[in-house]
């Protein structure tokens, strides 16, 4: 047990949200090459409204990928992806859509160096939304606040820590009032003391209902927060499930393998 | 949903790759860009098809004079008979084959440079003869010497492409001393030493070359002494190489900016002297770090050295701009800018990968 | 020399290895060693001037010139001092080098968007031409233009023409020269308040968009109205202005504008090779921007040309803008190539012409020098402005 996960762990499973058989993400059968490297081979998945879904999965295995077909940052080339009932295909207009309802949070926060956090914050709702800016900036403050750096607003993302940074990006996605957020190991560039208050927002996050997709290795996290876990390898779902049976009794040997590995490193 | 059945690796859909992959995604991947495609390929077309057909389909490439150029396309004739003088000036033929074989000597040190398989060892070894030894041998088998019995041949003769690579040559291997002098000067702890460089180093870059030759030129000799004079290849030389060193200097700056402040003071920590510290522990690798940069400059000096003909002296370019005015050849200009255009083009984009094939094998040896 | 073991060392040694008394010590004679030269330097000139009979001084700038020169901005003949041809040639500099800055600007920027393009033939074309004109001299890219191109056109009499309006030939280019009639005040007049009115309407637009979100297309509106609005007037009011066309007279055109060939050679010349090095600065500057930005606004929902306006370009600028007024530096120095075809700038009218003719070789080099080194220290000093601003910015 690595002593991090030890640290974030709250006393208790925070209770599922999850509202059983409205599926907001829906991936059938879906396929990505890049060039003649078949990255993703055939996946299948449905997400409820309000379930967090937790991926992991040794590097390579296409986990990243899988997400960022979700809001289409990467094109798939067959298979289908549905999410909020649009199907995403080369159609500008459904992208757009489908963007302003899915917030992404990215693992080097990816924040404006060139514009101040308040600023980072208010970019998108002014310009997608066409929110007034005073309303955008109130809306900026509010969840700046959730994420406890109001004090921060004024400053440029370079004068911030790591955790603040990833703290603002998180705040930079609520801004849009997404209805899903994908997170990209969002903890994976960040210095061991600053992960825990990143981990926080989060869980703050979970405890509101919303959904949530997480690419991460945090399995604290996962136990803590996951309705449902995923395994990914070579490109493909290897196994699913609750926290509870993924971890105490996973089926597949690649799967084992992989949680020993990261488990007892 | 994983019943332990692994899905098996596909082939891409044939759309995304192969031939029609490919002219989708890189010609035409939008309406607008389909457009600019079209619109670009119609006019290289319609401008490549007459440019091939005067410079190869229609050319008259066999010949001695002005009379075997009947065609109506190019007359690489021209070029063909004039060669020895776009090369060797007006160097007297007789004694070409000294310059022949410091031309011989120079490929066999820039040569093996490009190749990974020749032991950076023997690079080095190569590259010190090239900047210490070759210049003065140079020296004695182009200009002559009484001693070793060859005559001598004044610069006033010297010219063409030889003449052209001589002043490149010696400009930076003059540069590099003085440039390292004042990039350490310009970073000293004393101030006056360190005022002294920034304006030598700001005056040279401010000022356009071509009025640093017509400085040296016409104000040179009145600095001097009455009764020394210089010859006028030297002026030009004396010009170049201050103008040259301010430029190097600001490039070996950066690689001394470039070197962690520890690699200084571990050299100071292990009692070695500002000289000592500098020569054996912070320019070494601060050399090694700017040598594209260096290839840069030389890049830059290189296509300068064609600015000396504004002060009389018989380069490449000069060579070519007095041949071609000739009337007993037909306009022969363009074939003549053509020739010396690639001659400079053959040089300086070879040096610039060279600069960025270190670039990169730089970058990624800092990497780990 | 004293013991090594001790410190105890003797007066002199003592003093050798202070290092401040060192420091001092090298100081003063780096001091006296570059008087001295400057002073035998300042003596030789001295003594050779006097031997050669050439005065000092500068006086020689109001003495008439004597000589004319081909293209000048401001009234100038023979009968005028060498003090005029000095502004003459200065300003013909500052024309070339404006104009070529302009040019090589936008070419460079479109050449350098291009090698970016995913269009391969835009890319590969963009990288050709890079490739091509940064690394052929310059000046053989001046005879090109001047001696293969521009002196082989067609004589005055066999012009190429469009519209019996644009001529051009071995001459040059002549173009109509506009001459406002009564009422293109009112025009002018229009304009400027067109100008007014989108800096109000741009203003208006942002104020709007804070209080209800509304987004409107100030920049577009404001430049169709600073163009058209004055247009609609002067179609209204009859086109008060007339066109002294060129025409052909004798062996030459007169009337209009007129480009020499001088100028053209040298333009393309910098133009192309200037751009050249700017397409490189701005490929770079634009990938110095990393890509997490455009997915960072792609997942937020923002519109492609938002990105590159509110996120991409204004970072870009900031890696381009030092190196971009660098190559600007480069441009203005190198357009003293004019010499070389006889464009009558500075180098070529003042050092060239006036130097020969005079023989004032130290004040004409001298006042030449301080002229390029004024404008090269002077940008890169609000160039050090603007980098402190930036990095204050930053962090």
């Amino acid at each position: 047990m690595n002593q991090e996960t030890e640290l974030i762990q709250p006393p208790a499973q925070v209770a599922s949200k999850a509202v059983k058989g409205e599926a907001i993400i829906k991936v059938i059968d879906m396929h990505k090459w890049y060039e003649q490297f078949h990255v993703l081979r055939g996946l299948n998945l449905e997400v409820s409204k309000g379930e967090r879904i937790v991926i992991c999965g040794p590097s390579g295995s296409g986990k990243s990928t899988f997400i960022r077909c979700i809001n289409r940052l990467e094109e798939h080339q067959r298979g289908q992806i549905i999410v909020d009932g649009i199907e995403l295909t080369d159609d500008l207009r459904n992208i757009d859509t489908i963007r302003r309802e899915v917030g992404m949070v990215f693992q080097h926060f990816n924040l404006f160096p060139h514009l101040t956090v308040l600023e980072n914050c208010c970019l998108a709702p002014i310009w997608v939304r066409k929110t007034p800016r005073k309303e955008a900036e109130q809306i900026a403050m509010k969840y700046l606040e959730r994420v406890k750096i109001p004090d921060q607003a004024k400053k440029y993302p370079g004068q911030l820590s790591g955790g603040q940074q990833q703290r603002v990006a998180i705040a930079r996605s609520l801004c849009m009032n997404p209805k899903i957020m994908l997170f990209d190991e969002p903890t994976s560039a960040l210095d061991p003391e600053m992960i825990k208050e990143v981990l926080d927002v989060m869980i703050e996050l979970a405890e509101s209902g919303m959904t949530m997709l997480c690419v991460t290795h945090e399995m604290g996290f996962a136990k803590t927060v996951a309705d449902r876990v995923i395994f990914m390898d070579q490109g493909e779902i290897v196994e699913q499930g609750i926290p509870k049976e993924f971890f105490g009794n996973p089926r597949e040997a690649r799967t084992r393998q992989f949680l020993q590995q990261i488990l007892n490193h | 949903m994983s019943d332990g059945k692994v899905n098996p690796v596909l082939p891409p859909p044939s759309l995304s790759v192969g031939v029609i992959g490919w002219i989708k995604k890189n010609l035409f991947p939008s309406w607008f860009s389909g457009v600019l495609t079209v619109v670009l390929g119609y006019f290289i077309i319609s401008s490549l098809i007459p440019f091939i057909d005067w410079a190869i389909l229609k050319a008259d490439f066999i010949g001695e004079s002005p009379a075997d150029c009947t065609s109506e396309g190019a007359c690489w004739v021209f070029i063909g008979t004039r060669l020895d003088f776009f090369i060797y000036g007006f160097y007297p033929e007789s004694e070409h084959w000294r310059v022949n074989v410091i031309y011989l000597i120079f490929g066999l040190i820039i040569v093996p440079q490009f190749f990974s398989a020749v032991s950076a060892r023997i690079k080095m070894i190569l590259g010190v003869f090239g900047v210490t030894v070759f210049p003065a041998l140079s020296f004695v088998m182009i200009y002559g010497s009484e001693t070793f019995g060859l005559p001598i041949v004044g610069t006033s003769v010297w010219g063409g492409l030889t003449l052209t690579l001589i002043l490149a040559y010696v400009g930076i291997v003059a540069a590099i001393p003085i440039g390292i002098l004042l990039a350490l000067g310009r970073r000293s702890d004393m101030p006056l030493v360190r005022a002294l460089c920034v304006v030598f180093i700001e005056f040279w870059r401010g000022v356009p070359l071509i009025t640093i030759l017509f400085m040296a030129s016409v104000m040179l000799p009145l600095f001097l002494p009455d009764g020394v004079t210089f010859d006028r290849l030297l002026r030009a030389l004396i010009g170049i190489t201050l103008f040259q060193s301010a430029y190097m200097a600001e490039v070996i700056r950066g690689g001394l900016q470039a070197i962690p402040k520890g690699q200084y003071e571990a050299a100071e920590a292990l009692g070695l002297g500002y000289w000592q510290g500098m020569g054996l522990i912070i320019l070494p690798q601060a050399l090694k770090i700017v040598i594209p940069g260096i290839v840069n400059t030389l890049i830059s000096l290189f296509k300068d050295t064609t600015l000396v003909l504004v002060i009389g002296l018989f380069d490449l370019l000069r060579a070519v701009q007095a041949t071609i005015i000739d009337p007993a050849w037909r306009n022969v200009a363009t074939e003549g800018y053509i020739f010396a255009a690639f001659v400079f083009w053959v040089f300086c984009y070879s040096m610039s990968r060279y600069s960025q094939m270190l670039e990169r094998k730089l970058h990624t040896g800092h990497k780990r | 020399m004293a013991d090594k073991r001790t410190t105890r060392s003797g007066g002199f040694a003592r003093l050798w290895n202070d290092p401040t008394v060192r420091a001092r010590t090298f100081q003063i004679l780096t001091a006296l060693v570059v008087v001295y030269f400057f002073w035998t330097i300042f003596q030789n000139t001295v003594a050779n001037m006097e031997r050669r009979g050439i005065s000092t001084g500068l006086g020689f700038l109001s003495q008439p010139s004597g000589f004319g020169i081909v293209m000048s901005l401001i009234p100038y003949n023979e009968t005028m001092s060498y003090g005029r041809t000095f502004w003459v040639g200065l300003l013909n500099t500052l024309l070339v080098s404006g104009l070529g800055i302009v040019l090589a600007t936008i070419v460079g920027f479109i050449v350098g968007i291009g090698r970016l393009s995913k269009n391969w033939l835009v890319s590969t074309l963009s990288a050709v031409f890079v490739d091509t004109f940064r690394n052929i001299p310059l000046l053989l890219q001046i005879f090109f233009w001047y001696f293969a191109v521009l002196r082989n056109l067609p004589g005055p009499r066999q012009s190429m023409e469009i519209g019996e309006m644009f001529f051009l030939n071995n001459r040059g280019l002549y173009l109509p020269a506009p001459l406002p009639e009564e009422g293109m005040g009112v025009v002018w007049g229009v304009l400027v308040l067109a100008l007014i009115g989108a800096v109000l309407l741009y203003r208006w637009a942002r104020k709007r968009q804070e209080a209800t979100g509304q987004q409107f297309p100030a920049i577009r509106v404001g430049i169709a109205m600073v163009i058209g609005l004055p247009l609609v007037v002067f179609l209204a009011m009859g086109s008060p202005m007339d066109w002294d066309v060129p025409e052909l007279r004798g062996f030459n055109f007169r009337g209009g504008i007129v480009m020499i060939p001088e100028l053209g050679a040298l333009l393309l010349a910098l133009t192309v090779y200037t751009a050249a090095f700017i397409a490189e600065i701005v490929r770079s500057g634009i990938q110095a921007v990393s890509h997490g930005q455009t997915e960072a606004s792609a997942a937020l929902g923002l519109k492609r040309g938002t990105t590159l306006r509110l996120v991409i370009i204004p970072q870009a600028m900031r890696v381009i803008i030092p190196p971009l007024t660098s190559q600007y530096l480069n441009l203005t120095k190198n357009s003293s190539l004019a010499v070389a075809i006889g464009y009558p700038d500075l180098v070529s009218v003042f050092m060239g012409t006036t130097l020969n003719q005079t023989g004032q070789a130290v004040e004409i080099v001298a006042i030449t020098m301080l002229v390029y080194l004024t404008i090269s220290l002077t940008i890169s000093f609000l160039m050090n402005i603007y980098n402190k601003a930036a990095a204050l910015k930053e962090r």
